[in-house]
């Protein structure tokens, strides 16, 4: 009997190791290891274990640098607050007991959906109280606020303060809600940096008169304003290798990246093209566990032509259409009576805000080289927290008492900004008094 | 003094060089010691550096390239925000010992003080407020104690941070979250605290 339960168990033993060994190195299909679902930073990549999990023997140092090498340069672009290399000092060794601080996951555990917040934060959101508690007795306007209203307010942000920090404040208090409507400016990175790249493609075909610029001009699909204009044709992406004459009738991917390459970097970090980056198709919106879509669009797989092939040509199908092709929430629903898509219909665009234009600064632009402006394709950088959008859209044409007002009210996100801000932030008024 | 055995010293020294414009910086590799040297000679070394870097930035950059002298360069507290923007002195400091810490846990420094503009540097641990108390008290000596944190044990040097220049003095009287507001020239503002771990001999 005693033989039997033995060899029982010795079974039972080897047909779980068995199983589980078989999902985590052999099979594709790993569902059955995941231990709960992934926040909606990561969901699209969860099945891709080794994305974050790169040693199966690491720690926590481990995971910090599959978080840093994702995560690493926006935190830096947002002059990160808290970066780890605050906490190395043993003085903070009394803190880093209750949070520490040196690890994303400590904040951030992932596949503990019952306890994330917004954010990913997956700790009681009191966090700022640990260390900075004197500010609630020292500050006579801090006195009775919540412990845990300093980061989902308006106020502060625990990562990118850039639109929050007080002589900001000081320094953009008393302006009119509106300021002026800016010009938006033309892209010009990917023909700076496609002018190279076309050299020895386009120009030769241009030049042997195997194509004319005017027989392009004709071409239905055709971008009529960008392309021609820069003296690229059909050969330049639809010919497999140059001088082949093989044609492709669908370019990848790769071909507009040769030229648009800060286009394509921003939509692999974001979240229509992140699952590029771990070799995946990109989601489609049939996968998405978040917002809502048309039903037509469900099966509709991301990439550059998914938007750019709109017809007729125009940069409000590129980037209002094309997104209300899929989006269908609420605050996508509410553009078209929005005050930003009655202002002037070619200007203002969904992308306007979540995919705006962005020039170098003067301080980041290569020496010898032009100041260049493109499309930030990442439409997530700017979103979560929304106070990342202050600066970069929101203030290029409204003032910043309005722009923080506006982004903490949720009403008014939902109906696309139709309206006043019916909520009031008053960090600029204790910022002011305090000058005094 | 007890003799104490210093955990490795792989990095030795950390020194900067300031250079024309606004460049300070650099660290000098050091070579591998078994053992042997007195802790608080080590610190004092470590110490000889870092006042030497930062009263060079102070007085070579902030003071003759800034809006008291040619006017090229802004230290100014968000200097990543402004053109032509540079770190204030204590922000340099303390960006040696964040750049520092990346670089090696033999020893940390950090600048404190019992008034200082930012509360998170203020003194915190026992041994930060005795030492801090000590050379404001004793003008030219420096503090010397053992201290355990997070379960290791630390041989803890505490040197006066004193004024250099009236850019420091001028800037912490003026600003509003200063605790202090008469500062003079030569008078000490604050402290440095070098920390090494240690295993007993």
């Amino acid at each position: 009997m005693k033989k039997l339960v033995w060899g029982l168990w010795a079974v039972v033993t080897l047909l779980i190791v068995g199983y589980y060994g078989n999902a985590m190195f052999l099979s594709e299909e790993k569902e059955s290891l995941l231990i709960g679902e992934a926040s909606y930073g990561h969901y699209q990549i969860e099945m891709v274990c080794d994305s974050c999990h790169t040693d199966p023997f690491g720690g926590p140092e481990v995971l910090q640098k599959a978080c840093v090498s994702c995560h690493a340069e926006e935190l830096k672009e947002g002059h990160d607050s808290h970066p780890k290399k605050k906490f190395n000092d043993p003085r903070n060794a009394d803190r880093l007991e209750v949070i520490d601080a040196r690890y994303c996951v400590t904040c951030h555990t992932e596949h503990q959906a019952e306890r994330t917040h917004p954010m990913g934060v997956t700790i009681p959101e009191d966090y700022c109280f640990h260390c900075h508690q004197e500010v609630g007795e020292e500050r006579l306007s801090h006195k009775d606020l919540a412990f845990d209203s300093c980061a989902n307010a308006g106020c502060h942000n625990y990562h990118d303060n850039r639109a929050l920090y007080e002589r900001f404040l000081v320094e953009n208090a008393d302006q009119p809600w509106l300021n002026r409507l800016a010009e938006i400016n033309a892209a010009d990175s990917a023909s700076f940096h496609g002018r190279q790249v076309l050299a020895t493609k386009t120009e030769w075909h241009l030049a042997s008169g195997e194509v004319a610029k005017t027989d392009l001009l004709n071409l239905q699909h055709w971008d009529q304003n960008r392309h021609v204009e820069a003296g690229i044709s059909c050969v330049a992406c639809h010919e497999s290798t140059p001088g082949s004459k093989a044609w492709v009738e669908q370019p990848a991917m790769e071909v507009c990246a040769s030229c648009h390459q800060q286009e394509n970097e921003g939509f692999r970090k974001g979240r229509h093209g992140m699952r590029l980056v771990q070799d995946m198709a990109a989601i489609s919106p049939g996968e998405s566990r978040a917002l809502s879509f048309a039903d037509a669009s469900l099966n509709t797989s991301h990439s550059c032509m998914a938007c750019h092939s709109q017809q007729p040509k125009s940069e409000r199908a590129v980037a209002v259409t094309a997104c209300l092709g899929c989006h269908q929430d609420e605050h996508s629903l509410a553009f078209e009576r929005s005050p930003h898509a009655q202002r002037d219909e070619e200007s203002l665009t969904c992308a306007t805000c979540h995919m705006p234009r962005l020039t170098d600064a003067p301080l980041e632009a290569t020496p010898g080289q032009p100041v260049l402006t493109r499309v930030e394709h990442n439409q997530s950088a700017n979103l979560r927290p929304n106070e990342k959008m202050i600066r970069p859209v929101c203030m290029q044409c409204h003032s910043l008492a309005f722009s923080i007002d506006a982004l903490a009210d949720e009403t008014l996100i939902q109906n696309n900004f139709r309206g006043k801000p019916g909520h009031h932030v008053p960090s600029i008024d204790w910022a002011l008094e305090r000058e005094q | 003094m007890k003799e104490y055995h210093l955990k490795t010293i792989k990095q030795f020294v950390v020194a900067g060089s300031i250079a024309g414009s606004a460049a300070l910086l650099s660290a000098c590799g050091g070579s591998e010691q078994a053992a042997g040297i007195a802790p608080n000679v080590y610190t004092d070394s470590l110490f000889a550096v870092m006042k030497a870097d930062r009263t060079n930035y102070t007085k070579l950059v902030v003071k003759r390239l800034g809006p008291a002298g040619a006017g090229a360069v802004k230290p100014d507290e968000h200097w990543e925000d402004i053109p032509n923007g540079t770190l204030l002195p204590a922000q340099m400091f303390r960006a040696g010992a964040e750049a520092v810490a990346e670089m090696t846990d033999d020893f940390t420094y950090s600048l404190q003080s019992k008034w200082p503009i930012n509360s998170q540097n203020a003194p915190k641990t026992e041994m930060e407020k005795q030492g801090l108390e000590y050379i404001a008290a004793n003008p030219g000596e420096n503090f010397y104690g053992e201290e355990t944190l997070g379960g290791v044990t630390y041989y803890t040097a505490v040197y006066p941070d004193v004024a250099v220049s009236d850019a420091c003095t001028t800037c912490h009287n003026e600003h509003k979250d200063s605790p202090k507001t008469d500062f003079k020239l030569g008078e000490v503002m604050g402290g440095v605290v070098i920390r090494v771990p240690l295993k007993s001999s």
